[in-house]
């Protein structure tokens, strides 16, 4: 096949490009849910806690 | 422990990926073959070959875990691959992407390049399956490395399989019989290569540093007596045992 015209060419190397980004961007989202989850969980160790009050020798 | 240098590491990954997306459309002249949609190569095989590499380096961490017994090299291993077959899948869309615009069809069946590469990450597809089919931690561990293993090993026999076969469209880039790259575009091909390899370290150390800290936390809510939560169900995620620090 003949090469593309820079228009039409333009879109699939866009395409291309957008589809990477998007990877990484889905990828850091995901990360995001899991580091708020990991806080969530260290707040509630937090209250575990300071419910069964101080530590001995602390 | 996963988390340290990730700073750094990750300014890298970000420095060298914008230079080379910079090299490759400021830089990098257009082939005189494909014109501008040749720029998809620059994306499309340093993630081939980082992907392909990564699932080599899962198969040699899976090793570790089979020599040592040390779960951690389970997890290594896991996440390698987890992270590879996330570079697959965007090697697989780009690909088609660049089939579609360079002879007309999103697929080439009759293509071994392409074929040996979907054969490769369909294999790796299962392996999470596989994972989550087996209950006991310490059998899941285990038959995941051998998967690992024998898995990585169809790596580089397929690389080579592919590359003594006759390419029917697919064309051949860094070979000693063709292909061979002018000095600018090779420039901007390392570059990229460099990026994506940062790229993947990176990842991978995110992804171990959240999975160390997920561990740590399940020791915790054990020691202070939260057992009933720190219980987890069947998960295709290793369970690495990682005792918190006794305070002395």
């Amino acid at each position: 096949m003949p090469a593309l015209p820079l228009d039409e060419a333009g879109k699939y190397v866009a395409g291309a490009y957008v589809t990477f980004l998007a990877l990484i961007l889905v990828y850091v989202a995901i990360m995001a849910s899991k580091l708020s989850r990991i806080e969530r969980e260290l707040e509630e160790l937090n209250d575990l806690a300071d419910q069964r009050g101080p530590v001995d020798g602390a | 422990m996963y988390g340290k240098g990730l700073r750094p590491l990750s300014l890298a990954t970000c420095l060298t990926l914008t230079a080379a997306f910079a090299l490759v459309f400021f830089y990098a002249p257009l082939d005189a073959d494909q014109g501008f949609i040749q720029k998809i190569f620059y994306v499309h095989v340093p993630m081939a070959i980082v992907a392909l590499l990564g699932f080599v380096a899962g198969a040699v961490m899976a090793i570790g875990h089979l020599r040592t017994g040390d779960r951690r090299w389970d997890m290594r291993s896991y996440v390698a691959i987890h992270v590879s077959l996330i570079l697959g899948v965007g090697v697989l869309v780009t690909g088609a992407i660049w089939a579609k615009a360079s002879w007309g069809h999103w697929w080439v069946w009759d293509e071994p390049t392409l074929v040996s590469f979907l054969i490769v990450f369909l294999l790796y597809a299962t392996y999470q399956p596989l994972r989550f089919s087996i209950e006991d931690p310490e059998r899941q561990a285990r038959y995941a490395s051998v998967f690992a293993i024998t898995a990585g090993a169809f790596v580089p026999l397929n690389f080579l399989a592919v590359r003594l076969a006759e390419s029917l469209a697919h064309p051949r880039v860094l070979s000693a019989t063709g292909g061979a790259l002018p000095g600018d575009m090779r420039l901007t091909f390392l570059v990229s290569l460099a990026g994506m390899g940062l790229l993947f370290v990176t990842l991978w150390k995110y992804e171990m540093a959240s999975k160390h800290a997920s561990a740590q936390l399940r020791a915790l809510r054990r020691k202070l007596g939260g057992e009933e939560r720190a219980a987890t169900g069947r998960s295709a995620a290793p369970q690495a045992p990682l005792p918190i620090r006794q305070a002395s």
